[in-house]
This record gives C-alpha cells, sequence and structure tokens, in this order.
C-alpha cells in the first residue's frame, strides 16, 4: 500500500523545466476549487479562532463594527479556573481510555477471523459496518430504548441493573458514551485493519509455522507488529472522533448530563459559544483542545510506534 | 487448518454480526409497537401489540418528507461538489506536474486530522453571520462542499493508470480536461461509486452542522429535526420511544439500502489506499 503512495517518475527523459510554475501550469487551475476551499473552510477559521481567543470576541448584528480589544490571556485563565472544562477533558481521557484499547482490540480480532474464513465474507462485512454508515442520531434513538432505566438491557440483566441506570449514573454515562462509539464505529477500523492484513506476506506466516509458533504465537508475533502502522492510524483517528464527541453526550445523556458527568469540550464550545454567546471563551477551549489533542497524538506516535507512511 | 478453529472463528464473527446488528431489528420492532415492551418477548414481533401509528405520530411532529428531501439536497450538493472538484484536484495531483503539488497532497492529507468541531464558532461566525447564509441550504453544503478523503481516492485511482494512455491521447491534441473526461473518468468508474458511497455518510448523517445554522424548520435536514423532537418533544408525546425509533428507521433506512446494495464498492480495498495516504 505505501508502495502505491509514491508517484512513478516520469517514463520520459526529464527535459529542463524552464516555466516558473512545472511542466503542467494547468494543475494550479484545476486544484484552485480545493485550495480556496481548505482556505476558506480550514486555514482561514483556524487562524480566526485562534485571534478569537485571545480578544474579547462577541456577536453583532451583521454590518456593524465594534471594537473587539486585544485581551491576552484572559479567555483561557476564564477556561482554565472552569471546573466543568476540566471535567470535560476528564472525560474525554475517559472515553479514550475505554474507547481506544476496546477498538484496537475488537477490530484486529474480527478482522484477522474475517479474512481467514472463506464463506458469507461480504455479510459478516456489511454487518459489521452498517453502524458506521448509519446517522448516530437514528441509532441513539436504539440505545435509548434499550439502555433506559426499564430497557431491554436492564431486564436481561435483572439484579445486576445499575441504579441509577447507564445514562443517567455519573460514574457510567460516560462509559456508557464510550462503548456506544466504539460499537458504531468499529466497523470502519475493522475494513482498515483488512486492507493491512492482506498486505503482510504470506511467508513471514509459513516460517513462523517451520519455527514450530502455533496460531496464536503468530497472531502475536507476526500479525500484530505487521499492522502497527494501520494500529497507529486506527489510534489516531479514535483521539480526534473523542475531541468531536457532541451528539451522543447532546443526545444520550441530555446534555453532558448528569450533572456534567458525561460533558465533552465540544458541547461545552457549543454551550458556551453559541447559546450563551461567550465564543471568545469557546474558542480558548478550542484552541486547548487542539494543543491536546496533538500531544496526545505524539505520543501515540511514540509509543505504538509504525514506520512513517 | 483445523475445523475446531474454523468454527471458532465463525462464532466469534457471528457474535459480532449479531451485536451489530440486533440494535437495527430492535429498532424496527420498537417502531411498530403500539405500547413500548421492553421484557425479553418485546424483542419478537407480537401481533397483538402492532401499529403503524407511531410513523404517524412522528409525521406530525415532524415532516418526515420535507426532512428527507432536505437531506437528500444537503448529501446531493455535497457529493456534486465532491465529484467535481475532487476529481479535477485528483487529476492535477496524479496526473500533472506543476508547483505546489507536493503541498496540496499534504494538505489534503492533513486537513482530515483537523477536529472539525473545534472550526464550529468561526465557521458559525462566517457563514451564518458574515455572508449571511443562515438557513440556506448553501450555507448547510459549504463546510462539506469537497470531501479529502475523495481527492486522496481520486488521485490513487488516477495515479494507477499507465501513463502511455495519457501521451497517445495528448499527442492527438486533446487537452487536459478532454482527457480526465473522456479518458481517466471512465477508467476509474468503481472508484467514483466508493467516493460517492464515503461521500454520502458525512452530509446524510452529519448533525452538528445543520444544527447549528437551520432554525427553519422547513430548511432542516431529518438527522435535526429528528433530534430537535428526541431532545425536546418526545417527553409530550403518547409513545415517545416508538415515534423517535420510526423516525430513525426512516433516516437509517436509505444509508443501510445505499451501502447493501452497493457493498462491493467499500472494501478495504477501495478505501485503504485513500484513508492511509
Amino acid at each position: 500500500m505505501t508502495a502505491t503512495a509514491t508517484t512513478p517518475a516520469a517514463v520520459t527523459p526529464r527535459r529542463p523545466r524552464r516555466k516558473p510554475l512545472g511542466a503542467n501550469p494547468l494543475g494550479i487551475l484545476f486544484s484552485a476549487p480545493y485550495l480556496v476551499f481548505v482556505i476558506a473552510i480550514f486555514a482561514f477559521p483556524l487562524a480566526f479562532s485562534v485571534y478569537m481567543a485571545f480578544h474579547d470576541y462577541f456577536f453583532t448584528a451583521p454590518g456593524f463594527e465594534a471594537d473587539r480589544p486585544f485581551v491576552g490571556f484572559d479567555n483561557f485563565r476564564n477556561v482554565l479556573t472552569d471546573p466543568l472544562v476540566w471535567r470535560s477533558f476528564g472525560n474525554v481521557g475517559i472515553f479514550l481510555l475505554i474507547n481506544v484499547p476496546l477498538t484496537v482490540v475488537l477490530s484486529l480480532v474480527l478482522a484477522t477471523a474475517l479474512n481467514r474464513i472463506v464463506h458469507a465474507r461480504a455479510f459478516y462485512r456489511v454487518a459489521f459496518y452498517v453502524p458506521y454508515v448509519t446517522a448516530s442520531v437514528a441509532v441513539v434513538a436504539v440505545w435509548l430504548f434499550l439502555f433506559n432505566g426499564d430497557g431491554l438491557v436492564n431486564t436481561l440483566l435483572g439484579p445486576l441493573a445499575p441504579d441509577p441506570s447507564w445514562l443517567v449514573n455519573s460514574g457510567l454515562a460516560m462509559p456508557t458514551i464510550a462503548l456506544f462509539v466504539t460499537w458504531k464505529g468499529l466497523g470502519f477500523y475493522i475494513l482498515l485493519y483488512l486492507a493491512a492484513l492482506q498486505a503482510v506476506p504470506k511467508e513471514l506466516y509459513e516460517s513462523a509455522q517451520m519455527d514450530g509458533a502455533g496460531k496464536v504465537r503468530s497472531f502475536f508475533s507476526v500479525t500484530v507488529p505487521s499492522v502497527r502502522p494501520a494500529t497507529l492510524l486506527v489510534v489516531l483517528l479514535s483521539t480526534i472522533t473523542g475531541a468531536n464527541l457532541f451528539t451522543e453526550p447532546y443526545l444520550l445523556t441530555s446534555g453532558g448530563g448528569p450533572d456534567g458527568a458525561s460533558v465533552s469540550p465540544a458541547l461545552l464550545i457549543y454551550q458556551r459559544g453559541i447559546q450563551q454567546g461567550t465564543p471568545d471563551t469557546a474558542a480558548a477551549i478550542g484552541v486547548l483542545l487542539v494543543i491536546l489533542v496533538l500531544v496526545v497524538a505524539w505520543l501515540q506516535r511514540r509509543f505504538v510506534g509504525g514506520e512513517g507512511r | 487448518m483445523s475445523r475446531v478453529q474454523t468454527t471458532l472463528r465463525y462464532v466469534v464473527l457471528t457474535i459480532g454480526a449479531i451485536a451489530f446488528l440486533f440494535p437495527f431489528y430492535y429498532m424496527f420492532i420498537g417502531s411498530l409497537q403500539a405500547e413500548p415492551d421492553p421484557t425479553i418477548a418485546g424483542a419478537f414481533p407480537n401481533p397483538a401489540n402492532l401499529t403503524g401509528e407511531n410513523y404517524v405520530e412522528i409525521n406530525e411532529r415532524i415532516n418526515l418528507g420535507i426532512g428527507l428531501l432536505n437531506s437528500g439536497i444537503f448529501t446531493c450538493g455535497v457529493i456534486l461538489g465532491t465529484v467535481v472538484f475532487g476529481a479535477l484536484a485528483g487529476y492535477a495531483l496524479a496526473i500533472l506536474h506543476w508547483r505546489g503539488r507536493g503541498v496540496t497532497f499534504a494538505l489534503a492529507l492533513l486537513v482530515q486530522v483537523v477536529p472539525f468541531q473545534l472550526l464550529m464558532i468561526p465557521l458559525y461566525v462566517l457563514i451564518a453571520r458574515d455572508y449571511g447564509l443562515a438557513d440556506t441550504h448553501l450555507g448547510m453544503i459549504l463546510p462539506f462542499l469537497i470531501n479529502s478523503s475523495a481527492v486522496i481516492i481520486f488521485r490513487q485511482y488516477f495515479i494507477g493508470i499507465p501513463r502511455d494512455i495519457f501521451e497517445a491521447a495528448r499527442i492527438d491534441g486533446a487537452g487536459e480536461l478532454r482527457l480526465l473526461w473522456n479518458v481517466a473518468l471512465p477508467l476509474v468508474r468503481p472508484a467514483l461509486l466508493t467516493v460517492v458511497l464515503l461521500t454520502f455518510i458525512g452530509p446524510w448523517n452529519e448533525f452538528l452542522w445543520p444544527f447549528l445554522i437551520t432554525k427553519d424548520e422547513a430548511l432542516q435536514p431529518l438527522a435535526v429535526s429528528l433530534a430537535n423532537y428526541i431532545a425536546n418533544v418526545a417527553a409530550t408525546a403518547s409513545n415517545p420511544f416508538g415515534a423517535s425509533l420510526a423516525g430513525a428507521f426512516v433516516l437509517a433506512v436509505p444509508a443501510v439500502t445505499l451501502f447493501i446494495v452497493f457493498q462491493r464498492y467499500f472494501t478495504s480495498t477501495n478505501l485503504g489506499s485513500g484513508v492511509k495516504g
């Protein structure tokens, strides 16, 4: 897979380049809409949100120019003294501690099993990614039905059912959300692992077998190290999902309840920025979150490894 | 390979499949129950408790037809933008040599790891307030107009086409736009379907962005109106679970059907290179 990512060298011998924009300046024209899109939708808003975080920014009527003074780190001070913000970052931590290991283990196990079978592969593959392609809003409705106080899950558990129930229990609300997101996204990660597994050379398994390694042993000594780049990608994407959590706490636990136990940074950004009309505070939360995601991603890269792309 | 191991694999996979599919089955059963029945017997159809009332009820609260139409416009706009501009960019990245190509490719990879929700405040200010595009389909579509994964998938497929084909057509005097349309795109038709499927998931299921910028119910995609129903109105309904499950079923069916019908265009081989870059 990595081999195809490199650009094949031009077939014809390279002519001396005289054009300052390259051999086909038309490429710039073809990419222009995409480049404008990236600048307008990603680059500029990112810079704009850093600007907001350092200014006293507020909403005004369209066309009205207001004075929005530079306030240094005031917004960050407000954010960092807000216990709910700390709670939301802690919640992302809880989310990641449950979601990441569960996602990696379950998707690798299911992908390995799926890669080895002969019959009904398409059926299983589709069954696994159906939740991934369905709207969160739609599956949230079923989870509310399954996990409410006297829902099917508690009926099955009988006396073992938690009290208060899952989504209104401050200790269980966030783990239930993590479980929901794991379940929903697993199919996509299974596809990623399948691609990685299909690229593992058969000879590696044969030589492991010759050395007397059993199935379990060769899973840990051949499969796991071979798919390490995929694992890094899975870990990274789950982390970004964790930073993006909004729909689940908004709907499953009716706005991050009970009492902030499942509040997420994205939910706080919405509440502070749009509902309470303090976009500067919201932007500061966003900037902090980006920094945290980058730090976590860097740590993951160090510990999971994966030899580049 | 021993038979025990093969059986074990199927057992594991089947447990997985049940865990993934049961909630969908339960969604459908629940949407047909006159009285919500959370007992174990309630997981099986019970003729005495079957009704279509929930679908009527949810349709009275939120207009399902309008919701589906808005979701459709939102999704089609994004797919159109992605196919047209994404194919152009993918072609430029794969076939043409120009200054800035490497940077553009790196951007397409980088953009995929930006947590989108963090852009919600600046985008809201720009699109809803500065450009006055709140409560419009265009405002809904803009932030999703070109899917970066699709750009990379296009590039990947175009790179796979032998160079001689392009050289031959160029000697015949074909322009690049003509090459893209008449030569490159017909050769990567499966990629086109993969891109459409992958792009579909985003806007059809998106909640936060259209929720932020559409206050007018006549413009809300189904995911938004259903979420508003679940969050605010459900408490006052006679059978809140039944009605929201009926809405959920209507929202889920188009996506699930599409992916079952076209499942062979959404496999690890189609996607692997795209998402990995």
